[in-house]
C-alpha cells in the first residue's frame, strides 16, 4: 500500500514550481529596488554636475554668482572641523575603550557606562546639535565657530569610536597579555607595548569610518547655526565656517531662485562622495591588510 | 619545619627529601594554601615545599588544580575575576600572597612558559628584548648581548641567528615555544614555571624542549605542569600528584612512579583514570 499518490503529486507539481519561481522574482525585485534608486540618484547627480567640476570650482571662494562660485571655503571648513574632531574623538574614544576593556572591573559602574555608550549611539544627531548649542555655543560662549561645531561632532561619533575600539581591544588574544604580565610588565606597559599595537588596525578602521560619518553629517551643524553664506576662508578653529553638506543644503534650497545652484549642489555632492569613498576604501584596506595575524 | 603537621604521611617520608638533604634550599614554601574561584574551592590546604635547581613536576587529571597552583606561584591567577586565596606561599622567605608584595617584582624573578606558544607579533629580537626593555634597559649593545645569551641559553641561537628581524610567527610551533623560553630567560629569572609547555607540540619538538629543560635545571628551578606522565618521569626530580584540588602525594619522581604510597596515585599513574 502506497501513501503517496503519484497523480496527486503530478497535479501539484506545476503550482509548486510556479510559486518557487514567483518567490525568487519577488526577492530579486526587492534586492534590485535599492540598487536602482541608488543608480538613478548617482546618475542624476553626475549628469547635473558635468561641466561644473573644475579646478576653479575646487579652489574658489563662495559667491552668489553661480559661474564664479567655488567650495574651497567649505572644503577648508571640513578640514578644520576634522582638526578638532579627530584628536578629540581619538583621545576620548580610545581612552574610554581602554578603560572599559583593560581597567574597569566587571560590575555596576562598567555596566552603567557601557549601557550609556550604547544608548548614545542611538541618539538622533539633531539632539547632539541641541547639546552642542546649549553647552559649547551658549554656556561656554564659543559661538558658532569651528571649535564648537567640532566638539559637537566629536560627541556625535564618540560612541561609534568607543565601540569599534572596544571590539579591536577585545580581539587582542589574552595570551599576549599573559605573556607580557608574566615577565613583570605593568598594566600600562602591556597596554602600550602589546595591546594597542595589535589593536591599532581595528581602531583606525573605526576612527576613519566614524570621521567619514562626521564629514557627511549636517543636522547638528544646522542646529548650531552655520551661516548660509560665508565668504572668508577659515584659517583657525576660532573662525566661523561652513562645510560641504551645509553648502549642498543651502544650494539645493536656493535652486528655486537660481537654477544653476542645483548644478553646484550636484557638483559638491560628487566631491563629497569621492572623499567619503576614498576614506572608506582606506578603512577597508587597513582592515584587510592586518586581518588575522595570530 | 614541622613535618608531622602535614596531612600527607607520604610527605614526611625520608625518601621524599633525599635531594633536600643534600643541601638544596627551598625556593617556594606553600603552607595551607586555599583558593576559590567564586564558590568553587579549587585548591585545598596545599602544603608543598619546592626546592631550588630541581625540576618539580605537577601531574594530575584535568581540573585537579595543577595549573591553578602554578599560576598562583606568580599570581597570574589574579587575572581571573573573583579569585580568593588564604594561606601563605613563601618565595625565598617572603610571602607573595601578601598584598604589599609587588607582583611585578615577583614576575621578574619568576618566568613563565605557557601551554600554547605565545610569542608577541614582533620580530624575534624584539620578543627576546621585551622583558629587558620593560625593566628599563635601553642600551643597544647590552640588549644585543642579552638576546644572544638568551637564545643560546634556549639552544635556538643557531637556528635563528640570521633571521632575528623576522616575525616570530614565521617560526614553527616548536621553535616558537623555545623562543618563548628564551624570552623568559632574558629577564634572568630564578624560577621558571611551565604550564604544559609541550602539549601543543609534535613529538620531535617535544623532545627538543625536554632536552632544553634538562639543561636549564643546572641554573634554574623549574616547576612544570604536565599531562604527560612519561614526561614527568623523564625530566623531573620530584613529582606532586594533584587530585580535586589536593596534593595526594609528593615525592622523588623515581620513588613516586615505582612505589606510589597512595592507591589513587597508583591508579592514576597506571592509567586507570585521568
Amino acid at each position: 500500500m502506497k501513501y503517496i499518490d503519484v497523480e496527486q503529486v503530478n497535479k501539484n507539481m506545476s503550482p509548486r514550481i510556479f510559486k518557487n519561481n514567483l518567490a525568487k522574482s519577488i526577492f530579486f525585485v526587492a534586492a534590485i529596488f535599492g540598487l536602482l534608486v541608488l543608480i538613478t540618484l548617482i546618475y542624476r547627480v553626475f549628469s547635473d554636475s558635468i561641466g561644473w567640476i573644475d579646478i576653479n570650482f575646487l579652489m574658489s571662494k563662495l559667491s552668489t554668482d553661480a559661474e564664479r562660485a567655488g567650495i574651497f571655503g567649505a572644503i577648508m571648513g571640513t578640514v578644520w572641523l576634522m582638526v578638532v574632531v579627530a584628536p578629540v574623538t581619538i583621545f576620548l574614544g580610545v581612552g574610554t575603550a581602554i578603560y572599559l576593556e583593560e581597567y574597569a572591573k566587571k560590575g555596576r559602574v562598567r555596566n552603567i557606562i557601557q549601557t550609556n555608550i550604547s544608548n548614545l549611539a542611538g541618539v538622533p544627531s539633531v539632539v547632539f546639535g541641541i547639546l552642542g548649542l546649549t553647552v559649547f555655543v551658549r554656556a561656554m560662549g564659543l559661538g558658532n565657530i569651528i571649535l564648537a561645531g567640532g566638539l559637537t561632532m566629536a560627541l556625535l561619533i564618540l560612541p561609534i569610536v568607543v565601540v569599534a575600539s572596544q571590539e579591536a581591544i577585545r580581539a587582542v588574544p589574552q595570551f599576549l597579555r599573559e605573556a607580557s604580565y608574566g615577565m613583570g610588565a605593568t598594566k600600562w606597559q602591556t597596554i602600550k607595548n602589546i595591546v594597542l599595537p595589535a589593536a591599532i588596525p581595528g581602531i583606525s578602521t573605526g576612527v576613519i569610518l566614524s570621521l567619514s560619518r562626521a564629514i557627511g553629517e549636517t543636522a547638528p551643524l544646522v542646529v548650531i547655526g552655520i551661516p548660509a553664506l560665508i565668504i572668508p576662508i577659515p584659517d583657525s578653529v576660532f573662525d566661523k565656517f561652513t562645510i560641504m553638506p551645509m553648502q549642498i543644503y543651502y544650494w539645493t534650497i536656493d535652486s528655486a531662485l537660481v537654477d544653476e545652484y542645483a548644478n553646484l549642489a550636484a557638483a559638491t555632492i560628487v566631491i563629497l562622495l569621492i572623499i567619503l569613498f576614498l576614506m572608506n576604501s582606506i578603512a577597508i584596506i587597513i582592515r584587510n591588510k592586518f586581518q588575522k595575524r595570530f | 619545619m614541622d613535618k608531622e603537621s602535614s596531612s600527607l604521611n607520604q610527605y614526611s617520608s625520608a625518601n621524599a627529601f633525599k635531594n633536600a638533604d643534600t643541601g638544596n634550599n627551598i625556593v617556594y614554601d606553600t603552607q595551607d594554601l586555599n583558593l576559590w574561584y567564586g564558590q568553587t574551592h579549587a585548591l585545598k590546604n596545599i602544603i608543598l615545599p619546592i626546592y631550588e635547581q630541581e625540576v618539580t613536576a605537577i601531574i594530575g587529571p584535568s581540573g585537579c588544580g595543577k595549573s591553578t597552583y602554578l599560576k598562583t606561584l606568580n599570581r597570574m591567577v589574579e587575572l581571573v575575576p573573583g579569585v580568593r586565596t588564604s594561606g601563605t606561599i613563601k618565595y625565598r622567605n617572603k610571602d607573595i600572597l601578601d598584598k604589599s608584595f609587588k607582583v611585578e617584582e615577583l614576575r621578574t624573578k619568576v618566568g613563565m612558559v605557557f601551554q600554547k606558544p605565545n610569542p608577541f607579533p614582533k620580530s624575534i629580537y624584539d620578543n627576546i628584548a621585551y622583558g629587558p626593555r620593560i625593566h628599563g634597559i635601553r642600551n643597544k649593545k647590552v640588549l644585543d648581548q642579552i638576546v644572544e645569551k638568551s637564545l643560546r641559553g634556549a639552544y635556538i641561537w643557531d637556528e635563528v641567528k640570521d633571521r632575528l628581524k623576522e616575525n616570530a610567527y614565521s617560526l614553527s610551533g616548536g621553535q616558537q615555544q623555545r623562543i618563548c623560553i628564551a624570552r623568559c630567560l632574558a629577564i634572568e629569572p630564578d624560577v621558571i614555571l611551565m604550564d604544559e609547555p609541550t602539549s601543543a607540540l609534535d613529538p620531535k619538538s617535544t623532545l627538543k624542549v625536554e632536552e632544553l629543560i634538562e639543561k636549564l635545571k643546572k641554573d634554574y628551578s623549574i616547576i612544570i605542569v604536565t599531562h604527560n606522565m612519561q614526561q614527568a618521569a623523564r625530566i623531573s626530580d620530584k613529582t606532586a600528584f594533584f587530585l580535586n584540588g589536593e596534593v595526594i602525594e609528593y615525592a622523588d619522581t623515581n620513588f613516586l612512579f615505582s612505589t606510589p604510597k597512595d592507591k589513587r596515585t597508583e591508579d592514576y599513574i597506571t592509567g586507570r583514570f585521568g
